[in-house]
């Protein structure tokens, strides 16, 4: 459910800095915190990629680690799970360092779409 | 051939700047934001019925993020309060929560500048709501009893970004064996000191607490 929202939002970037070129793999970057569920999100990149110039595309995704530093204390660590109280001194209010990420890191494409009678418009990419 | 193109974009940047629009149009219109979130069910619609009447002097309105139907905008246009509905399912993949755009899209249809406070009543889910920034000024969401002590654990997103957490549905805890301290221990652990209000949208009981919360929100 969540990935598919996700899966759309990924989607939607990629077009944006694919130029109209077919694209054949998407960096994703994924912190953590962000309780996508990998194999999940796989699926669904699968489903709202077809008949886009994504469709076929391989997605890899990087696990980024969470990080966190008290903002009492300046103690930084890697919680092992959902706890963001300091284990040092106790202080709420830790600042998220990594883990929160959600990006498109990059992407590899091929040539122009081929079977794209217009290429202006992108709901007219057709599968080739 | 093939070229490798850096994005280094956050996926949800598009939506973020849309919010910030929305926040903007917020700030010239002088009206504060309230998005409230839940599981489905968890009582946010009755929380409004009962709330919304209490707020003297604050001049209020409703956006209602529905799936399909218009029955929650229904219950709110009986509170006599300028209601907007959208319908996420005429969106792609948006089904299950509301995104700026289609907050943006709803506000056409209400007098932003003659409200004081528009709360957001946002599609009943856990998760992807969380995930999307609307413009709003606060986030509050209704957890109720039903649900489980370990809630906070699995789904961190929504009970970490928001300001307020109300604990719905406390006329049922005599029949559940519902575990409040564990669950607030829990809470605390995955939001270290966010305020929490226990009450009953069916009884009343603490509904002016959270009636006092909106009020403030809107500057009252
Ligand atoms: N016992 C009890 N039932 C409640 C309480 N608050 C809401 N309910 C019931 O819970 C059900 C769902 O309430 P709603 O207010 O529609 O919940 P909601 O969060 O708006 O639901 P969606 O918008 O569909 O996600 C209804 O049957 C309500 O009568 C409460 O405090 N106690
Ligand atoms: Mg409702
Ligand atoms: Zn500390």
């Amino acid at each position: 459910m969540h990935e598919l929202s996700v899966a759309a939002a990924v989607l939607d970037t990629v077009v944006r800095h694919a130029g109209g070129r077919r694209v054949t793999l998407v960096r994703l970057r994924v912190g953590e915190l962000r309780q996508v569920v990998p194999d999940s999100l796989e699926l669904y990149f699968g489903l709202v990629t077809r008949g886009t110039a994504c469709e076929g595309a391989r997605l890899e995704q990087e696990l980024v680690a969470a990080r966190l530093r008290c903002g009492a204390c300046t103690h930084e660590w890697r919680p092992g799970g959902p706890a963001f109280r300091c284990p040092e001194c106790g202080a709420g209010g830790a600042t998220v360092l990594t883990g929160d990420e959600l990006e498109v890191h990059s992407l590899v494409v091929g040539g122009p779409v081929a079977a794209c009678p217009e290429p202006a418009e992108e709901a007219q990419w057709t599968r080739s | 051939m093939d070229e490798v193109v850096n994005v280094h974009r956050h996926v949800l940047e598009h939506n973020d700047a849309t919010a910030k629009q929305n926040r903007a149009d917020f700030d010239e219109a002088g009206v504060r934001v309230v998005n409230l979130m839940s599981a489905p069910g968890a009582g946010k619609t009755s929380l409004l019925e009962r709330a919304l009447p209490m707020l003297a002097g604050v001049r209020v309105g409703v956006l209602e993020g529905d799936v399909q139907s218009s029955l929650d905008a229904d219950r709110m246009r009986a509170l006599d309060v300028p209601v907007s509905l959208v319908n996420t399912d005429v969106t792609f993949a948006g089904e299950c929560h509301l995104d700026a755009a289609m907050v943006r899209s709803g506000l056409v249809d209400l007098p932003l500048a003659d409200l004081d406070l528009l709360v957001v009543e946002n599609v009943g889910n856990l998760v992807c709501p969380a995930e999307f920034t609307i413009g709003e000024h606060r986030r509050a969401m209704v957890f109720s009893v039903t649900e489980g002590e370990e809630k906070p654990l699995k789904y961190p997103l929504m009970f970490r970004t928001c300001d307020l957490v109300v604990v719905n549905k406390m006329d049922l805890l005599p029949h559940l064996d519902f575990d409040l301290d564990l669950f607030l221990d829990n809470l605390d652990a995955v939001h270290p000191d966010v305020p929490h209000q226990l009450l009953s949208a069916r009884t009343g009981e603490g509904v002016r607490c959270f009636a006092a919360w909106l009020s403030e929100t809107a500057g009252a």
